[in-house]
C-alpha cells in the first residue's frame, strides 16, 4: 500500500513540477548554495576570518574578467585583501545559520504558546492572543535594531563583535514568535473540535499526549510554508542589521557587512565588494520565496491564486 | 445618545492607553539610562578626579535613590527636557526634533509613491485578475518583497544617478529655513534629491499595500451591493472607484497605522544609503558613538510618534465606520 502512495505522490509531484518550473530552479539554486554554505571551508580558497591569512597588497583587486586581475581571486578581493568568493561563501553560512536558528527559535516558542492558547482556550488563550497583537504592533525590524543598538552602545562594538551571531539569532528570534503562534492557534482550534480528538480524550489520554500525537502532527504543514518565508524574513533582517553596523562586524562579515563595507568604495570603481554578494542574497532571498510560494500551494490547493 | 456616550467612552479609554504606553516608554528610557549612561561624562567629560565627581553626584541628586530619579526624569521629560547630547552638547529633543522635517519628507515622498501606485495597481488586479498586467504586477512585488531596501536604494543610485546622471545620489540637496522647518520641496535641487530615496522607501511598502488593496477590492466585489449597482446601471469603472474602493479603503487606514514601526525602520535603512539627514541617521550616529542621552531620547520621541498615529489611526476607523471600532472596544 506504501508503494501505491508514494507512487501517486511521485506522479503528483511531477505534475506539479512541470506547472511550476520556477519552483524547481529555485529548489536547485537554493540546494546548491546551501551545499556550498555548508561546504565553506572545504571549498573557500581562503579562510575570510583570519585576518592574518590576507595582504594588503591584494586589496581591491578586481575579478578575472576585469582588467588587472589576479587569477588567484576569482570573484576579486576586498578593501582589505580578502578573497571575495571566500567571504561570499562564509557569509552566506552566516547569512542561513542566522536565519535557521533564529527561525528555529520562533517556532519553538509560537508553536508551543499558539498550541497552548488553541488547546487550553479562555484565560490563556486571550493572553497569548493579547500578547501576540501587542508584539506584532511593535515592528519586529525596529526592535531588533533598537536591541542590537542599545547593546552596542552599552557593551561596545569590541563585545557586540565577539557575541553577534548569539545576539542576532535571539533577538530575531524572540521578535516573530507571533506569526507561528497565530496560525499553531487557529489549526489548534480547528483541529481539537473534531471528534477523534474528543475521542482520544474520552479514551483518556493525557493533554500533553493528546497535542503531542495528536495535534501537532495533523497542523504541521501550514507551520511548514510558514516558516519557509520566515527564514527568507529572518535572513533579510539579519543583512538589514549588518548593513546599518548593527549586526555581524568587518572581521567576520556576513552578506549584509560585505555589502556594507563595499559600499564605500561603489562609486569609485570597486563594484564587486557590494554587488557580487548583493546578488547573492537577492538570489538566496528569491529562491527562499518562490519556493515558499509553491510549498503553500503544494500543501494547501485551497490557497492558490491568493 | 447611547452610541455617542460609548463613543466618547472609545475616545477616552484609547487616549488613557495612549499615555499609560507613553509612561511604560519612558521608564523603559530611564531604565536604560540608569543602566547604560553616566549622567556625569555628558557634563564634565572623563578627565576629572574622582573627588569631585563624588561631589557633583551629590549636588545633581544623583545619589538619590532611583525612585526619586525616576520621579525627576519623568517631570523634565512633561515639560520637554529628556537631557543633553554628548556629542551635540545641546538639549536631546532638539536635536532630534531638527532632524524630524527631513524624515517626515522623505516618508511624505514615499507614502505619495506608495498611494499613486499601489492604488490603480490593486484594483487592477482585482478587476482583471487573469490579464497579463495584473500577473506581472504581483509577480513585480514578489520580487521587490525579495530585494532588501538597501539593493533597491543602491540599484537606483547606479542606474539614475551614476550611470544616467538624471538626479543627484546624496544628501537633501538646497533646503530652504522656514523658521522651525526645514523644507527641501520648495527647490528644484531639494525635489530631485528627494526622488530617489522616496522611491526607494515606496519600494518596500508597494508590494504590501498592492496586495490589501486587491485583497480589499476582491472582497467588496462579492458584495450583493456591487451587483445591485451594476444592475442598477452605472458604468463598471463608476463601481469600482465609487463604490468598491471606498469600502475597501477602510481596512486599509488600520493595517497602514500598523506599519508605522515597519516605516520608521525602513526610513533608517534608506537614510543610511542616501546619506540623507534625517532622524534615523542621527540615530546611527549617536550608537556610533555611544550618546546615550541622544538614543533614549530618538526612543522615546519615535515611541510618541507610534503612539500619535496608532491613536490617530483607531479614532480615524471610529470616524469612517462606527460598528468595527466600537465591536473591537468591547
Amino acid at each position: 500500500m506504501s508503494a501505491g502512495v508514494r507512487e501517486v505522490n511521485t506522479r503528483a509531484f511531477a505534475t506539479f513540477a512541470t506547472a511550476r518550473p520556477g519552483a524547481v530552479l529555485a529548489g536547485i539554486v537554493l540546494g546548491l548554495v546551501a551545499l556550498a554554505a555548508f561546504f565553506a571551508p572545504l571549498i573557500a580558497p581562503q579562510d575570510p576570518f583570519d585576518l592574518a591569512g590576507f595582504d594588503l597588497l591584494d586589496a581591491e583587486l578586481p575579478p578575472i574578467w576585469q582588467e588587472g586581475s589576479d587569477p588567484r581571486f576569482m570573484v576579486g578581493t576586498d578593501a582589505q585583501g580578502r578573497d571575495l568568493f571566500s567571504a561570499i561563501l562564509y557569509g552566506t553560512r552566516i547569512s542561513l545559520l542566522v536565519g535557521l536558528l533564529a527561525v528555529a527559535i520562533q517556532a519553538a516558542l509560537g508553536v508551543s504558546l499558539g498550541l497552548l492558547a488553541g488547546y487550553f482556550g479562555g484565560r490563556v488563550d486571550s493572553l497569548v492572543t493579547r500578547l501576540a497583537d501587542i508584539q506584532l504592533s511593535l515592528s519586529t525590524l525596529m526592535m531588533a535594531i533598537i536591541a542590537m543598538a542599545l547593546v552596542r552602545a552599552g557593551l561596545g562594538g569590541e563585545a557586540l563583535s565577539r557575541l553577534a551571531v548569539p545576539l542576532l539569532v535571539i533577538v530575531i528570534g524572540l521578535a516573530e514568535w507571533p506569526i507561528f503562534a497565530r496560525t499553531a492557534r487557529a489549526a489548534t482550534l480547528v483541529e481539537t473540535s473534531k471528534d477523534y480528538i474528543r475521542a482520544a480524550r474520552a479514551l483518556g489520554g493525557s493533554d500533553l499526549a493528546i497535542v503531542h500525537r495528536h495535534i501537532l502532527p495533523n497542523i504541521l504543514s501550514p507551520l511548514v510554508v510558514i516558516a519557509t518565508t520566515q527564514v527568507a524574513g529572518a535572513i533579510m533582517a539579519e543583512a538589514a542589521l549588518s548593513f546599518l553596523g548593527l549586526g555581524m562586524p568587518v572581521t567576520k562579515p556576513s552578506l549584509g557587512t560585505l555589502i556594507r563595507s563595499g559600499y564605500d568604495l561603489m562609486f569609485a570603481g570597486t563594484w564587486w565588494v557590494t554587488v557580487l554578494p548583493g546578488l547573492m542574497l537577492i538570489g538566496l532571498l528569491i529562491s527562499i520565496n518562490v519556493l515558499g510560494d509553491a510549498l503553500r500551494d503544494w500543501l494547501d490547493p485551497r490557497a492558490r491564486g491568493r | 445618545m447611547k452610541a455617542f456616550l460609548s463613543g466618547a467612552a472609545f475616545i477616552g479609554g484609547r487616549l488613557l492607553q495612549a499615555l499609560l504606553v507613553m509612561l511604560a516608554i519612558l521608564v523603559i528610557a530611564f531604565a536604560v539610562r540608569q543602566s547604560l549612561g553616566d549622567p556625569l561624562r555628558e557634563i564634565m567629560g572623563q578627565a576629572v578626579p574622582e573627588s569631585e565627581r563624588a561631589e557633583l553626584r551629590r549636588q545633581l541628586g544623583l545619589d538619590a535613590p532611583w525612585p526619586v530619579q525616576l520621579a525627576g526624569y519623568l517631570s523634565r521629560a512633561a515639560t520637554g527636557d529628556l537631557g543633553t547630547s554628548i556629542i551635540y552638547k545641546k538639549p536631546t529633543v532638539e536635536v532630534v526634533l531638527a532632524k524630524f522635517p527631513a524624515s517626515f519628507e522623505l516618508v511624505l515622498g514615499a507614502s505619495l509613491v506608495v498611494l499613486l501606485l499601489a492604488v490603480p495597481g490593486g484594483v487592477y488586479c482585482a478587476v482583471r485578475p487573469q490579464t497579463f498586467r495584473a500577473r506581472l504586477i504581483l509577480g513585480l512585488s514578489v520580487l521587490g518583497i525579495s530585494v532588501p531596501v538597501f539593493l533597491t536604494g543602491i540599484f537606483l543610485i547606479t542606474v539614475f544617478a551614476v550611470w544616467l546622471d538624471w538626479l543627484p545620489a546624496f544628501g537633501r540637496g538646497q533646503t530652504i529655513d522656514l523658521g522651525v522647518w526645514q523644507t527641501g520641496l520648495l527647490t528644484r535641487d531639494g525635489l530631485a534629491h528627494l526622488v530617489l530615496p522616496a522611491l526607494t522607501l515606496s519600494s518596500i511598502m508597494l508590494p504590501l499595500f498592492i496586495r490589501l488593496v486587491r485583497g480589499a477590492m476582491l472582497d467588496e466585489l462579492g458584495h450583493d451591493y456591487v451587483r445591485t449597482a451594476r444592475a442598477k446601471g452605472a458604468s463598471p469603472l463608476r463601481v469600482w472607484t465609487v463604490h468598491a474602493l471606498r469600502n475597501a479603503l477602510l481596512p486599509l487606514v488600520a493595517v497602514g497605522g500598523l506599519q508605522v514601526g515597519t516605516l520608521i525602520a525602513y526610513t533608517l535603512l534608506t537614510e543610511t544609503v542616501f546619506q540623507w539627514p534625517g532622524m534615523g541617521f542621527l540615530f546611527l550616529e549617536a550608537v556610533t558613538r555611544a550618546d546615550i542621552p541622544l538614543i533614549t531620547t530618538y526612543l522615546v520621541l519615535v515611541g510618541l510618534l507610534f503612539v500619535i498615529v496608532n491613536t490617530l489611526v483607531d479614532l480615524l476607523s471610529l470616524a469612517l465606520d462606527p460598528r468595527v471600532s466600537l465591536e473591537g472596544a468591547r
